[in-house]
């Protein structure tokens, strides 16, 4: 098949309409649990500095407002889930969940980044065409759409399986099966195996070589026909183990109801006849008119962003490759790049004002300006030290201190190695700015983490 | 394609097989670390008699205080003034233990030691319920003014206008005040240590005992928290760091734990670095050090036990008076907070690491 007859056929519109419905859901179940668990508060409203991402310092936290962007979002999603007025939901969606994701890095998870690459990428396509109350309200239901609209979807899937495989590719993982030896034991008290498997080390090795091979090679499963099947079986047990072990929130089902885009037409059918028979006694109505092909208004541009955009996604997280040093040490491209549960790293940083005239000083107590979340995240993360140390400094200057200069003594321990010096003892922080490039303050790492 | 997945299913196998030979060879069972010895060693043998014996001492305080009300001469003042100290030396080693009931006593996370160990003590308020204001000990606008720190500066302090410590109790014209506030104090205290003891040897005991496992509310974890937290606030920069100037501009020697005793300090803070010590150890049975053991991390535990030695050394060798020392050679103030820090990193970095407990009790979702 060439290109050109790729892009000119056509699937069912069902299977996108399925997603849409449930992806929707999901993200109101996920609005709703944040919410009720008190983690707007927690998180966003209570402590009183927040860590901005590099370029995104003028995202702030709105006050009691943040309430309502949570609303939007829980509605967007709604609107999604039902397919009314999609496009505008969508977009609505995809601004207010990013922008609540980049209130504070904190919070950051690679799992959000996918709902925001995910709900971007939805904009462009249409998932409203079937099965979505806008059928109702233009009267129009089509049955078919551009088939490459359902496969960016299964390509995004797949580059974030197959990324998350590639980076278990290290000496760590794979040859000490740290972080996997250091995490399972805890888990003693874990239903059967808890107290048996989780303890032996071969099991720690299997987990660890298990997940890699099952991240790599899941995609290519889930694509190919024949081993469908067992694919999403294999998808289903990793993600429902991995909850049970680890507090890891909506994710797993997330990544579950999302794999069921790689089944065909029929199995969606299915799934959409038994959303009708649960819908058909509450209201009545009357049928649309049925057109075949969905038109895309601009096609040409958003295949044309789409491809650009998964384009970028295959090579954002090789950016890593332009800094010096270690990676899971400085984590200068670490982050947007699919690196789940790679690593075991705690920190402890103890922040220095010295006066640079009289050479007084005092140390801070962490807790008088950051939640202990946020300590726990800054102490090991050399952006985070670094955004803290000018919070600090500014914080100083306006009660009047003078000649300030900013130190750390920071340490840090990963995946089982002892506790090693972090940062430069004698760089006075607030001289440093924030930037792309390599942080030469960073101490180098005693140890060497071979491979990708 | 049947093929590939069972090839990708020997293929897990044979890596597990291949690699638990290489793991270890003897016919180790390797069964996980038992962590209901090292809560029931807590509990029976650390949290529950140290909670018991500074009731004893608490009641020997309070005896002796009416033995003083009865007759206030400056040699039953004396007598007060050692049984306050005995009290306060078996407070040192339940200050860590800010768990269960405890830890719910004053509804703030400062917990039960609101109620005893909160300083420096402030004197306008203890005047001011002498006075005949009224007060409630349960405020947490009182909780600086009760406790070891309150009964430190009616025992030892001067009132405003008297010559001696005794005058507070005899010729102040509140002294029927000061009598009452003492007696108030005193049960205050013992009320909500019998409390926490109640709890423990009712039901708290088995609860915390079976609350096992490595989440956020598991036994195990909060106490790690708790030990860790303690350390690090009330011996490392309330005993030491504080009045060190470690975190102000300025040295604050007033800031000192007994501050109106004075010649204390360093002797509390040795019995409280010894009960670090001891918990980590587990006196005779599991503690932190076995578990550490148990992850074939000992030389971590040598690591932490060689450096609470190290800080129990340079507190050895700082003046009984940690006010004059202040004032005489703060460096070796800030020496002995060093040393303690180190500890820290230890404890917080590469020990909690080695638990895999979580630092804080935040349920956030992880990746």
């Amino acid at each position: 098949m060439t290109t050109k007859h790729y892009l000119q056929s056509t699937s069912h519109a069902a299977p996108l309409a399925v997603f849409r419905v449930l992806f929707g859901f999901m993200m109101l179940i996920s609005m709703i649990r944040f919410w009720v668990n008190g983690w707007i508060e927690k998180l966003y409203l209570e402590p009183t500095f927040h860590f901005k991402y590099f370029g995104f310092e003028w995202v702030s936290v709105p006050g009691n407002v943040t309430y309502i962007l949570f609303l939007s979002c829980g509605t967007a999603a709604f609107l999604v889930a039902i397919g009314l007025y999609y496009r505008v939901a969508i977009i609505l969606f995809f601004l207010s969940f990013t922008y609540i994701e980049l209130l504070d890095k904190t919070t950051y998870l690679n799992h959000y980044y996918f709902i925001s690459l995910l709900s971007f990428l939805m904009i462009w396509l249409p998932a409203n065409a079937y099965f979505s109350c806008d059928n109702f309200r233009k009267n129009r239901t089509y049955t078919k759409i551009p088939g490459w609209t359902i496969d960016s979807i299964k390509v995004l899937l797949a580059i974030v399986y197959f990324y998350a495989g590639v980076a278990k590719l290290n000496s760590d993982w794979l040859l000490k099966a740290t972080p996997l030896k250091i995490w399972l034991p805890s888990k003693f008290n874990f239903p059967f195996i808890g107290d048996t498997l989780m303890q032996q080390e071969w099991f720690h090795y299997a987990m660890s070589w298990g997940g890699m091979i099952y991240d790599i090679a899941i995609p290519f499963l889930l694509f190919y026909k024949r081993t469908r099947i067992l694919a999403f079986a294999l998808v289903v047990f990793f993600h429902v183990f991995t909850r049970a072990l680890f507090p890891i929130g909506m994710f797993p089902y997330i990544m579950i109801v999302s794999c069921l885009i790689f089944f065909e037409t029929n199995f969606h059918l299915r799934i959409i006849s038994f959303l009708k028979s649960i819908g058909q006694g509450w209201f009545k109505l009357k049928p649309t008119k049925q057109l075949e092909l969905y038109k895309m208004k601009h096609e040409r541009w958003a295949l044309l962003m789409i491809t650009l955009f998964l384009f970028l996604q295959l090579l954002f997280p090789w950016r890593y490759l332009l800094y010096p040093g270690e990676l899971f040490w400085t984590e200068e491209g670490y982050r947007f790049s699919w690196r789940v549960m790679l690593m075991e790293k705690a920190g402890i940083a103890n922040f220095k004002v010295v006066n640079s005239e009289t050479k007084e000083y005092f140390f801070i107590d962490n807790s008088d300006f950051l939640s202990t979340f946020q300590e726990k995240q800054m102490s090991f993360q050399p952006d985070f030290i670094l955004e803290y140390a000018h919070y600090l400094g500014d914080h100083f200057k306006s009660q009047g201190h003078k000649h300030i200069e900013i130190y750390v003594d920071c340490y840090v321990a990963l995946n089982g190695r002892p506790s090693q010096r972090f940062i430069d003892p004698s760089i006075n922080l607030l001289k440093e700015k924030e930037s792309f490039k390599h942080k030469t303050w960073i101490l180098a790492f005693n140890d060497e983490i071979k491979g990708l | 394609m049947k093929k590939l997945s069972s090839i990708l299913i020997m293929a897990i196998l044979i890596v597990a097989c291949s690699s638990s030979d290489e793991g270890y060879g003897g016919g180790n069972e390797n069964p996980s670390f038992d962590q209901v010895v090292l809560l029931s060693n807590l509990a029976d043998n650390l949290i529950i008699p140290s909670f018991n014996q500074l009731q004893t001492q608490l009641s020997a305080f309070d005896v002796a205080r009416a033995g003083f009300i009865n007759d206030r001469t400056q040699e039953n003042l004396n007598a007060l003034s050692s049984a306050w100290q005995e009290a306060y030396m078996a407070w040192q080693h339940v200050e860590m233990f800010n768990i269960g009931e405890a830890e719910l006593q004053a509804g703030n996370p400062t917990g039960f030691v609101s109620f005893f160990n909160i300083y420096p003590v402030t004197v306008s308020d203890i005047k001011s319920a002498a006075e005949g204001n009224s007060y409630d000990l349960n405020s947490s606008f009182y909780h600086d003014a009760q406790g070891f720190p309150a009964l430190d500066y009616l025992i030892h302090g001067i009132a405003e206008g008297d010559t001696t410590p005794l005058d507070k109790f005899t010729s102040n014209e509140n002294f029927e005040g000061y009598i009452e506030f003492l007696t108030n104090v005193t049960s205050q205290m013992m009320a909500k240590n019998n409390a926490i003891i109640n709890s423990w040897t009712s039901t708290y005991r088995d609860a915390f005992v079976s609350n096992m496992g490595s989440t956020a509310t598991s036994s195990f974890n909060k106490i790690v928290n708790d030990y860790i937290y303690y350390y690090e606030k009330g011996l490392r920069a309330a005993k030491i760091g504080i009045p060190a100037g470690n975190f102000s501009n300025t040295p604050l020697p007033e800031k000192v734990e007994a501050y109106y005793k004075q010649d204390l300090s360093r002797t509390f803070a040795l019995e409280a670095l010894d009960a670090v010590i001891e918990v980590f150890n587990g006196s005779n049975g599991s503690g932190f050090a076995d578990y550490l053991d148990f992850l074939d991390r000992s030389d971590l535990k040598i690591d932490i036990q060689n450096q609470f030695a190290e800080a129990r050394t340079k507190i050895q060798g700082l003046n009984l008076n940690f006010y004059q020392q202040v004032q005489d050679d703060n460096t070796k103030m800030t020496e002995a907070y060093d040393a303690l820090q180190a500890a820290v990193v230890l404890l917080k970095v590469d020990m909690v690491s080695a638990f895999s407990v979580s630092i804080d009790y935040v349920d956030a979702d992880g990746d």
